[in-house]
């Protein structure tokens, strides 16, 4: 302290928590660990994830074949110790195959997500921010991406662009960020009107920051919220897409494109639905209750 | 007194207009307002709520939204520049540079999702193209100077780490970075504690007299005006009715309104039994202004005249001057 604080240090600083950076998110991130589902979903998400990246190198390190191998002579045989979910119509193992389809799904899933929330939160923002008339065209651009249907967008899409990995969950992105630029829009009508704002721009901040630094974190919470939640939404989609052939093309597997196979042999060959089909339903139950935890956490009526 | 030079006059408000276009009717916050203030000076807008204090000092930095609002005449003259006619990057560049303004409540003017240190730096950055770590420097310094203890560590803290009081230098600290020749202070003191008020309103004077900043100090409370002001304006439905030194116009109220707030003050030597007056009936519907002077439907010394038209500036004194017919006929 310095000789010019000695007039005023009648005032204490107060309260406990004088630590610094204990920060809104930090409280989150309590609340979220004490939702014992959300952190169990988290762990399971992670080790999906883990198993879906190495798992693929590890069966091939292990029994020399990988998700494309072919033993037509084996053919399609139930689970056994060496094909623990069993082998598919011309005899690839189906553990590699899930696994790697799990890893085409997640990345779809994260990526599509990721640039829908990123799209939607920037035009949102800036839609609200600018207002006016700016703001009535730019949601009457969303209302009318709204209005058409959106599997006929993104089939659409796909079909002028080509049937590549990257531009499938770069398609569903771009179509999929109609949501979180109404959700950021709502967010930023009202955060704009509050004197934090007000403040910003009375000290000479400028639109791009008070757009970037001062509204967006602020609306993180229910963007973060609806990107949860897109995450199994654009799974679902890849899914679908692969289900309609648009997706991820023969042999690569997507958990879709597997499912669709195992779908049309499963009253024969019951394994090549059920180990896909579950790997997936746990994946999106995990998501969603990840979600559903984010959520509760972030609402600051939850504090402790 | 200072002499009167133009070099001195920092801020010189003429005939401001701001009036909102809402859908049937115009609202007219501030209907030609005129008012100067010099280096080192502290002027007072005194004022009920509605009155058109801070819309005037939101349209002199450019901050009410236009449209609804427009500016049907008047200057904001800054270093003769006027403010009204720049263009908003222009003014963005004055704006907590040399014109600077802190707000009624604290607790809600800090962004609440970021570090004081990334609030206070970045004004720093944006006007004075500070590096990262003078921009630190030099807002420690400035947080040490408002009376945060321990500002090294404090400056990483969040506002809700903070007391009212607190942020309220926060605020202060933020405002006064760039060592603005104008600071408006919009009620910085309604929202706090008596105790905390007199240390904020103490902790603006001493830097006012450090940094020879100009202040215009918008409040209701007539105690704040009579022990930290200079000048003082009194406004009525968007207009001036009564401007003058404090002292002049503590000791010998001229306007009406200005003797009707003046009058309503509580007062401790009154004793128990004492009654307290007020001012009969309400503040006017800006949109739906009495005819003449708007305040002639609750004077008690209300003229034909009145009802007519709007009165003309009395000069009272060299410095003192009231709007009143009233006082008109007896000068």
């Amino acid at each position: 302290m310095t000789i010019h604080a000695a007039p005023h240090s009648v005032e204490r600083p107060t309260g406990p928590d004088l630590e610094p950076g204990t920060s809104l998110w930090q409280d989150a991130w309590k609340r979220l660990r004490k939702n014992h589902v959300a952190v169990a979903s988290g762990w399971i998400l992670l080790f999906l994830a883990a198993a879906c990246l190495v798992g693929p190198p590890i069966v091939a390190g292990t029994w020399g074949y990988d998700y494309e191998t072919q033993d037509l002579a084996y053919g399609p045989r139930p689970p056994t110790w060496e094909h623990p979910f069993g082998t598919d119509f011309y005899g690839r193992d189906l553990l590699t195959r899930v696994l790697y389809g799990g890893r085409v799904s997640l990345t779809v899933g994260f990526l599509a997500a990721a640039v829908a929330a990123t799209i939607g939160t920037v035009y949102g923002a800036v839609s609200s921010y600018a207002g006016g008339n700016v703001d009535s065209v730019m949601m009457r651009i969303v209302d009318i991406l709204y209005a058409l249907p959106y599997m006929f967008l993104v089939i659409i899409l796909v079909t002028i662009l080509g049937k590549n990995l990257v531009l499938v969950f770069l398609t569903l992105g771009a179509v999929g960020w109609l949501l979180t630029a109404r959700v950021v829009r709502g967010q930023v009508m009202s955060l704009k009107e509050q004197d934090f704002i007000l403040a910003a721009r009375s000290l000479g901040t400028r639109p791009g920051s008070i757009v970037f630094r001062h509204l967006i974190p602020n609306t993180l919470g229910p963007v973060i919220v609806t990107f949860t939640l897109t995450v199994p939404a654009m799974i679902l989609q890849e899914a679908f897409l692969s289900f309609l052939g648009l997706g991820v093309q023969a042999p690569r597997p997507s958990l879709g494109a597997l499912i669709n196979d195992g779908a049309s042999q499963m009253l024969v060959f019951w394994w090549t639905l059920a180990f896909p089909g579950g790997v997936m339903a746990l994946m999106l139950m995990a998501l969603n209750f990840l979600g559903d935890g984010v959520r509760d956490a972030l609402d600051p009526r939850m504090k402790n | 007194m200072q002499s009167e030079t133009a070099t001195d006059t920092v801020l010189d408000v003429r005939d401001l207009r701001t009036y909102f276009k809402l859908d049937e009717h115009v609202v007219k916050a501030v209907d030609g307002v005129s008012f100067s203030i010099r280096r080192g000076e502290t002027l007072g807008i005194v004022g009920e709520s509605g009155s058109g204090k801070s819309v005037a000092c939101l349209s002199a930095l450019g901050l009410v939204p236009r449209p609804p609002a427009f500016h049907p005449s008047g200057q904001v003259l800054y270093r003769g520049r006027n403010l009204l006619g720049l263009p908003e990057r222009q003014l963005q560049n004055l704006r907590g540079n040399r014109l600077a303004m802190i707000f009624q409540d604290p607790m809600t003017s800090l962004n609440p999702y970021l570090r004081v240190s990334r609030q206070l730096t970045e004004v720093l950055e944006v006007h004075k193209s500070a590096t990262a770590t003078e921009a630190r420097r030099a807002a420690i310094a400035m947080l040490e100077r408002v009376g945060i203890p321990d500002a090294a560590r404090r400056i990483d803290n969040y506002p809700h780490q903070f007391s009212g009081g607190m942020r309220q230098r926060v605020m202060i600290a933020m405002a006064l970075l760039c060592e603005p020749e104008v600071l408006f202070a919009d009620e910085p003191t309604t929202a706090l504690d008596v105790t905390i008020q007199a240390q904020i309103l103490e902790l603006i004077a001493e830097l006012k007299h450090t940094f020879g900043t100009a202040v215009v100090l918008i409040t209701h409370d007539l105690g704040v005006v009579a022990g930290t002001t200079d000048r003082v304006a009194v406004m009525y439905a968007g207009r001036i009715v009564e401007e003058g030194p404090t002292s002049e116009v503590f000791a010998s109220p001229t306007h009406p309104y200005t003797l009707g707030l003046l009058e309503s003050l509580p007062r401790i030597d009154a004793g128990p039994e004492g009654e307290l007056a007020a001012i009969p009936g309400l503040p006017p519907d800006l949109a739906h202004l009495p005819s003449g002077c708007p305040f002639h439907p609750r004077c008690s010394r209300v003229l034909d005249r009145c009802r007519e038209s709007y009165p003309p500036q009395v000069v009272l004194s060299p410095t003192h001057s009231a709007a009143c017919f009233d006082i008109e006929v007896a000068s």
